[in-house]
């Protein structure tokens, strides 16, 4: 109800006018009921919303116009609707001037009594109101997370679990060495927009710093130009600080397709003609995910995979060694690296995911109590409300 | 016989395989078809949103998929398309696919040809664009910035039916077929959650439980997808129900993938069951070597 | 500098997006707007870069007589066939349209189809009753594989009286009830553990924590 405040109501018109009846005592009631117009909410201005109920009963009418007028202005024809429209959005308006709006019915090319005026003028806001609690949800998330970064910083004692496909990065890598076998890094088929690729490109580098130092040939076939110009920085640059960078090759990492299953026939040629002793699935996979998989295995690859698409997990795990479920894919750099301020901030999003937990719970507990007791019902809705997003 | 339940838990893969391939093309040379029984779910959810949309309706549908889930999505694709078409709504496409734009012209002419439909005036394709999520998030805020031109070329403002079409919130509703990303989470995120245009849609029968916790209802409350088609059922339980409301539908594809799909889930469960067997078999000998 | 602009540019676009989705009103709306359009012409121009890498690393291995060279030709041919016939005869019908629904379509088709194998032969070797939590597993895998294909309901209504029954539909509403509540509750679990980590690492990439994706460790 508050968000209501924001926005300009700025008239709901009594609607006297009737259709200009000449015959019949259909005619003689309005067209249309509750004529109003509003500033359209949450946005830049620009906009006033108009709205009406159709007058149970009325005069059937061939269309209406539209009218709209400034303040001591001529009237213009905005658009002629069709008779069953109970909405219109009035998007050529300037902010913060008023304007008056009408409905003109028309019958055989003649205009019948207009329902209206109303007046409402546009504007924009600052914030948007029905993602309040959003924001107050990030600032808390970003509150704890900066909080536990500068606590890291500060030399503040950290304690990160073990991660078994992790902690296996190193013996994976360490097996195609002994095999005198290539590794094979899978970034996953989406582009750099999406937040696994990156965090796979992060273990990327990881991946790439070990194959550097134990001289082990490394093979990155990708499916996206940007991932590829990325991932080619990114393992030229761990060679480098290996002080490698003679080992460095540019054409292991490689464009196939965009396609998903072009894409996936590419790197399954390249499994079964490499035959590579470790594989790394880490990144957003699809429905190829099996088929990359179960293709490693038959080749008899350690394989380390890694997603946050909860539909691909159950391949991995079936086909896989180790995965790495959800957002353990996004500790891999803090885990890896054991940088302080990286620890610190997947301990602050540990901090922030206990407090939504409790919410959660609050929020069952408040909902299910609710039904027999009012107050805990108030309480359900005050926390649907600052959860909720529009 | 201990080794006779070794040699059960290792079957050779290429043994499966063929019997799989054996499931799936026997049923389908031999046409068996199974009634398919279409309950309270999300297919009927979904199903009831299209019916209900009243005459006039606009409803962007996204073709979100390529050649590679063809068989799955586009029987789904053909029945939504031939159900619009066949009340008084007008329909425009578009993909976040780059094949999806073609896939979509291929079912548009055709149905619309059979149909008497007009191009222009009951249904336009946009075409392709990229961006995904960015893209969506364009279009919530102006169509036209982001598809001047449809497939054609004919210029945004010069298309009849999208006089008034300026941005998501005008549609009446908005129908994803995804195979993966961008898709169906990318709709709900910005045209379900932050415009409020209500969503629904298909995808793959291997994606769709992460999609069911966007079905959930509350009373009196939209839910963030109005139903779900998950996969071949999901195609061949919106044809049954195309069907059982208009009897003139002509069959569909999935109807008629359901039985192959059907025996081939038995072979599974029986590999499975022959898999648990042999495990069995040899940790009750280990137990008792012990 | 070479670490500094791009991590200016990421902290930039990256507060633009967060508070355009905050704050409708002007100039966010209108900036966010620019930073998507900015973005869809970079991704849609960086396929030049794939391509040219894609040519460049075959051309060598033909050059070379690498390992396997003898594929590489037929990858150029393809690529060019297809780009080709494209451009000269268009991309809506003609030889490359031909080609697409006619090469693409089912070779595509075919590997997707290839997941019907695997899955099986995966289920094969996975689902093993080692303890109550696998059986547990396996029975509901069960009932879902049952639930979500006809002959589930057909062999139900084989026992006496089912078919007449309240629930003659019982396998299909079983596994639609675990497909709507366990699976709901646990792909919840997962989702809302992925979204943390996705707010976490774009905070730590906004703020120029996370810096190993633009190359090196730090």
């Amino acid at each position: 109800m508050g968000r209501l405040g924001l926005f300009l109501v700025i008239l709901i018109g009594p609607v006297p006018a009737l259709a200009a009846g000449s015959a019949g005592p259909d005619q003689a009631r309005p067209v249309a009921d509750s004529f109003e117009a509003v500033d359209s909410p949450n946005d830049a201005g620009g906009v006033i919303e108009l709205s009406w109920a159709m007058s149970p009963g009325s005069k059937l009418v061939d269309s209406m116009l539209v009218t709209r007028s400034k303040a001591g202005g001529p009237e213009n024809v905005l658009s002629v609707v069709s008779p069953v429209s109970t909405s219109y959005r009035d998007t050529t308006v300037a902010n913060g001037v008023r304007y008056s709006y009408a409905l003109v019915p028309m019958l055989d090319g003649r205009r019948l009594a207009e329902v209206g005026p109303v007046a409402a003028s546009a504007s924009a806001q600052w914030i948007h109101s029905g993602r309040s609690g959003m924001l107050i949800i990030t600032v808390i998330l970003a509150a704890f997370i900066l909080y536990f970064i500068r606590h890291g910083r500060k030399g503040g004692e950290l304690y990160i679990r073990q991660i078994a496909g992790l902690s296996a990065v190193d013996d994976a890598v360490g097996r195609a060495t002994e095999m005198g076998r290539p590794v094979l890094y899978i970034p996953g088929i989406m582009d750099m927009d999406n937040i696994q690729t990156i965090a796979s490109t992060v273990i990327l580098g990881r991946v790439a710093a070990r194959t550097a130092e134990y001289g082990t040939p490394l093979m990155v076939p990708v499916s996206k130009s940007v991932v590829l110009s990325v991932a080619q920085e990114v393992v030229k640059e761990a060679y480098l600080e290996a002080g490698r960078p003679d080992a460095f090759q540019k054409d292991s990492i490689s464009y196939l397709t965009d396609d998903q299953f072009g894409y996936a026939a590419g790197v399954d040629g390249i499994i079964v003609r490499e035959k590579p002793a470790a594989i790394f699935l880490l990144g957003a996979f699809y429905a190829e995910s099996l088929i990359l998989a179960e293709t490693g295995r038959s080749v008899g690859a350690i394989q380390i995979a890694g997603t946050a698409m909860p539909s691909q997990l159950p391949f991995f795990i079936a086909a896989c060694d180790y995965t790495l479920i959800g957002e353990e894919l996004f500790a891999a750099s803090a885990y890896l690296s054991r940088e302080p301020k990286l620890l610190g901030s997947l301990k602050g999003q540990d901090v922030a995911k206990l407090f939504f937990m409790v919410v959660i719970v609050l929020g069952v507990i408040a909902s299910t109590v609710g039904q027999a007791w009012d107050p805990a019902s108030e309480i359900a809705a005050f926390i649907r409300n600052l959860t909720h997003v529009e | 016989m201990a080794d006779f339940w070794k040699r059960l838990g290792e079957i050779d893969r290429r043994i499966i395989f063929v019997l799989i391939a054996l499931a799936v093309l026997v049923p389908l040379a031999l046409k068996l078809a199974f009634p398919i029984p279409v309950g309270k779910g999300p297919s009927k959810d979904f199903f009831d949103s299209v019916d209900s949309l009243p005459p006039e309706s606009v409803v962007l549908m996204s073709f979100d998929y390529d050649p590679s889930t063809k068989p799955e999505l586009h029987p789904m694709a053909i029945a939504i398309v031939q159900h619009l078409m066949s009340t008084d709504v007008n329909l425009v496409a578009m993909a976040l696919w780059p094949q999806g734009a073609s896939l979509a012209q291929e079912i548009l002419v055709e149905i619309s040809d059979s149909l008497g439909r007009e191009q222009y005036h009951d249904w336009v394709n946009l075409g392709y664009k990229t961006g995904g999520l960015v893209l969506i998030a364009r279009l919530g805020s102006s169509m036209k910035a982001a598809f001047p031109t449809d497939l054609s070329e004919t210029p945004y403002g010069q298309i009849p039916m999208l006089d008034g079409i300026q941005r998501l919130c005008d549609f009446d509703m908005i129908i994803t077929l995804s195979a993966g990303d961008p898709g169906i989470p990318h709709w709900v995120m910005v045209a379900s959650d932050q415009l409020g245009v209500p969503v629904g849609g298909g995808c793959t029968a291997v994606s769709a439980p992460q999609f069911y916790p966007y079905l959930q209802r509350r009373v009196g409350e939209r839910p963030q997808m109005e139903g779900l088609l998950g996969g071949l059922r999901g195609a061949a339980d919106y044809e049954a129900l195309l069907r059982r409301k208009y009897a003139q539908a002509p069959p569909g594809t999935a109807i008629a993938g359901m039985a192959a799909q059907s025996v081939a889930h038995l072979v599974i469960m029986v590999f499975i069951v022959l898999g648990n067997l042999s495990y069995l078999a040899l940790r009750k000998r280990k137990e008792g070597q012990r | 500098m070479r670490l500094y602009v791009p991590l200016g540019i990421t902290f930039i676009a990256g507060i633009i997006m967060i508070l355009e989705f905050f704050v409708p009103h002007d100039p966010f709306p209108t900036l966010g707007g620019h930073v998507k359009d900015w973005y869809t012409i970079v991704a849609s121009s960086a396929i030049f870069l794939g391509i040219l890498n894609l040519l460049r690393v075959h051309l060598k291995k033909i050059n070379l007589r690498s390992r396997n060279w003898q594929y590489s030709p037929v990858t150029i041919i393809g690529f060019l066939g297809m780009f080709g016939t494209g451009v000269a005869f268009g991309f809506t019908e003609g030889p490359f349209f031909f080609m697409f629904n006619e090469f693409v379509v089912p070779m595509g088709a075919t590997m997707f189809s290839l997941l019907a194998f695997f899955v099986a032969s995966a289920a094969f070797r996975a689902f093993r009753a080692s303890n109550w939590r696998a059986s547990l597993l396996l029975a509901s895998a069960f009932l879902v594989m049952l639930g979500r294909v006809p002959i589930g309901d057909l062999i139900w209504r084989l026992i006496p009286g089912a078919a007449e029954s309240a629930h003659p539909n019982l396998v299909t509403e079983i596994g639609e009830w675990i497909m709507r509540v366990p699976n709901m509750g646990g792909q919840r679990a997962i989702l809302i553990g992925a979204a943390m980590g996705v707010v976490a690492t774009s905070l730590r990439m906004i703020f120029g924590i996370e810096r190993s994706y633009l190359g090196g460790t730090d």
